[in-house]
């Protein structure tokens, strides 16, 4: 049997899906010995044209990281999906739309003023800004279309499999590697991790079932080590989200962000770490019960960090 | 009129595409660095928890996150009027020191070691880190690899998380160092002095003590009397993590010294229609275009400028290199843009005995490592030496604490003036008359960018990696002529 044809993209991401994926150290020598990496571009000489000339269809899987934000990583996504027999989304924003998703809050327009017309140290009577075709002395530049709204890889391509997290950590990418050269891939739509359930599960701090009568912000208070962040009054997002990772960030005395995404079974994972935090709120009486959900000050950016894209909100009009 | 497209450009770090113009003759006309994504996180910050800002600004750069998340902290801890303990201090520094060792050694053996230990004109093939280990032996490639490795391992232990980490707070950090931690950093810190100077000693025998190379580094083809700018403490020492911005003219006089805070009266940034990256510049000098010189207001950042910026290192084994140094240039301040490699060496020893020394101070391990504020928020200004050059972030807040505005100057932002005119006049001093265009040829006009080790994640909010090379070139009615190599778009 011949060797599986893999290939790994970016987009709209940072680059810490890249280093996540060189986080596996050693064993890259052992996907080495058992894939046929046909386009890395973070690691080995890309040829784009051997690809270009495949017949459909031909790789056989691609690890698809970031967001869709402009025209190129569009043609991109479209163009690798046709290519391969299996797409994955991997990482938070091929998945959520991750943090550069909260631009869903905006458009190109309002991006566009504060980036090139009004930050402080930005001057520019002429108010210039980027072309997708601009003239110069010696002839005409082009640049990719900057979209009002960042879509999901989902929203743009059929995906077959998610691999979550800001970056995936380095077990849940074995996980998936590992089912891929041992041919065991799970049924189709799966999002791949160890756990299907919360953070929680994975999370050695103590849970009381105790309820609270204040969110506090992280840097309002000294923590107690071993209990639950959340019933210390911190929107932890753990509850409502895929385990997997080990729960580093509860560890290091922060709360859980909400990157491996919604657990199984749920679509909306703000919404879901909304009405679990409403579950914790000790208190019967709407006025008191107002006055506590008023400290959670930016929803969005608490409950959609790294999923506002591909939620049921999808984007704020603006 | 001919074209030449590189695009994108290979062993960076990020999307970055050149086009060069040849005239009727075929000599160079003009050459156009631009940066093709942005993601706008000035914007979509906005409404967000101050608080949440060091792990929101991160994802700026995954390659780069520690310092994103160290200016963001460094700015909470201003915008909160909070002191963190020395302890809490120190700890951000150890950690930061550790990824410098990192992110120096990833740089000097993946991306740019190729060039200089393979040779420019190396087949592709082989000018790679693959390359590189079959030429210095395993025992260095082995070196490489367990380097980066257990400075990563403190950076995930310090921080959290190995990439994204989480630690910072305004007025400190959440997670302190145990002793049996502390002995391990200890350990590392020593292992990776040993590295950075068997690091320069491989520098000093493959390229140094190449004529050719020596040469190529000194010529006027990637040469630049710009300003230079970076982090100094209170003895004009290199500091990554704090102190004053200072500023040398190209004649190597001081021309500015300020507090972070005052960067709005002494930076301002241009745009062109053309890239959706700025382009910085001495707000005091003025915009005068792509062109290098005491009147231009064009300035550079990154291991070069941090160390024509200040007056010597503040650790014994790097301020004896950093002597060495200006001594082989016979100068004061070394403007040969190539020369960044060694300069980022240099960086990475000093790092390195960062890191030891305060692995080895009495306060690392004290559990006092948060002051909790409590005044009320309003406006901060954080700046560290990311380590492509100087980072600058800046919010206000309202009285709750929530982003009102925010304005990020990113280190590789301040080089893109600096890094477009490298490449136009590596491309003017190389391509001549019409001569066929080699792949070797185009290489070299990549060396004079990817000495500034650019970093695109970090400047438009795209990302890091290696794409292939495409050159197109094209006759005046657009024809396609020529082509070499492999791109991802279609023109």
């Amino acid at each position: 049997m011949s060797k599986p044809k893999v290939a790994l993209y970016w987009a709209a991401s940072c680059g810490g899906c890249e280093i996540g994926q060189l986080e596996i150290g050693d064993k890259l020598l052992k996907l080495a010995a058992a894939v046929d990496i046909v386009f890395w571009p973070v690691a080995m000489d890309v040829k784009y044209k051997d690809v270009a000339t495949m017949a459909d269809g031909n790789i056989d899987v691609c690890l698809f990281n970031g967001g869709v934000r402009n025209s190129e990583q569009e043609h991109i996504a479209h163009f690798l999906r046709s290519k391969s027999k299996i797409m994955i989304a991997y990482g938070a924003c091929a998945y959520g739309g991750g943090v550069p998703g909260l631009a869903n809050l905006f458009n190109k327009e309002l991006i566009f003023n504060r980036v090139y017309l009004e930050t402080p140290s930005t001057s520019n009577e002429q108010k210039v800004v980027p072309l997708t075709s601009a003239k110069v002395a010696e002839g005409e530049l082009t640049l990719p279309e900057f979209y009002d709204t960042v879509k999901t890889l989902a929203q743009t391509v059929k995906v077959d499999y998610t691999i979550p997290g800001c970056p995936p950590e380095e077990r849940t990418t074995w996980l998936a590697l590992e089912a891929l050269i041992e041919g065991k891939m799970p049924p189709e739509g799966a999002v791949i991790s160890h756990s299907a359930k919360s953070v929680c599960d994975d999370c050695p701090r103590q849970r009381n079932v105790k309820k609270v009568k204040k969110f506090y912000r992280t840097y309002e208070i000294a923590t107690e080590k071993d209990l639950c962040l959340l019933e210390q009054g911190l929107l932890c997002a753990g509850i409502a989200t895929r385990g997997g990772c080990k729960a580093p960030c509860p560890q290091a005395n922060m709360p859980c962000t909400g990157c491996y995404g919604p657990v199984e079974g749920v679509v909306d994972q703000g919404a879901h770490f909304l009405s679990a935090v409403a579950s914790v709120i000790d208190s019967n009486k709407p006025d008191e019960i107002q006055k506590i959900i008023e400290d959670i000050r930016d929803p969005v950016g608490t409950f959609y960090r790294y999923s506002l894209p591909g939620s049921l909100l999808r984007r704020a009009k603006v | 009129m001919k074209r030449i497209t590189i695009d994108p450009v290979t062993r960076l770090e990020g999307h970055g595409k050149i086009e060069i113009f040849l005239d009727d003759a075929g000599n160079v006309a003009n050459a156009y660095f631009q940066v093709p994504e942005l993601r706008g996180f000035e914007k979509f910050t906005e409404g967000r928890l101050a608080e949440d800002m060091p792990q929101i600004t991160q994802r700026i750069c995954g390659v780069c996150p520690e310092a994103h998340h160290m200016a963001s902290t460094k700015a909470l801890d201003e915008i909160f009027h909070v002191t963190p303990p020395s302890t809490a201090k120190k700890l951000r520094e150890l950690l930061y020191s550790a990824f410098y060792v990192t992110d120096h050694s990833t740089h000097f053996y993946i991306l740019a070691g190729p060039d200089f230990i393979m040779g420019p004109e190396a087949p592709v093939a082989e000018r790679n880190i693959l390359g590189v280990i079959a030429k210095v032996g395993l025992e260095l490639g082995g070196a490489v690899i367990k380097t980066r490795q257990q400075n990563h391992h403190i950076i995930h232990m310090l921080g959290g998380r190995a990439v994204h980490p989480v630690f910072g707070m305004p007025g400190g950090v959440s997670k302190g160092l145990t002793e049996e931690e502390r002995k391990e950093v200890e350990q590392i810190s020593r292992d990776s002095i040993e590295f950075a100077r068997l690091s320069l000693k491989v520098f000093d025998d493959i390229v140094l003590k190449n004529i050719a190379y020596v040469d190529m580094i000194m010529s006027d083809t990637y040469t630049h009397q710009t300003y230079y700018m970076g982090l100094v403490d209170d003895n004009n020492k290199v500091n990554f993590y704090d102190g004053k911005l200072r500023v040398v003219d190209p004649d190597g006089k001081e021309f500015a010294k300020f507090a972070p805070k005052e960067y709005l009266n002494q930076i301002a940034e241009h745009v062109e229609p053309w890239s959706y990256m700025k382009f910085p510049y001495l707000k005091t000098i003025g915009w005068k275009g792509f062109v290098d010189g005491k009147d231009s207001g064009v300035f550079r950042v990154a291991p070069l400028a941090r160390l024509n910026a200040a007056s010597g290192m503040a650790t014994p084994l790097a301020q004896a290199e950093y002597q060495r140094f200006f001594d082989t240039f016979h100068g004061k301040r070394v403007h040969h843009t190539l020369a960044t490699h060694w300069a980022r060496l240099i960086e990475l020893l000093y790092a390195a005995e960062r890191a030891l020394e305060l692995s080895k101070d009495p306060e690392i391990t004290s559990t006092n490592i948060r002051t909790i504020p409590t005044a009320t928020p309003d406006e901060g200004v954080g700046v560290v030496e990311a380590p492509r050059g100087t980072l600058i972030h800046h919010y206000t807040t309202d009285d709750k604490g929530i982003i009102k505005k925010a304005n990020l100057i990113v280190a590789t932002v301040n080089n893109a003036a600096a890094i477009s005119m490298s490449i136009k006049k590596a491309a003017m001093g190389l391509i001549k008359g019409g001569k066929e265009v080699s792949e070797g040829l185009l290489n070299r006009i990549e060396m004079s960018w990817r000495a500034y080790d650019p970093c695109f994640g970090c400047a438009t909010h795209s990302l890091p990696g290696e794409l292939p090379l495409e050159v197109t070139i094209r006759d005046s009615q657009g024809n396609v002529v020529n082509k070499l190599g492999q791109h991802l778009h279609e023109h």
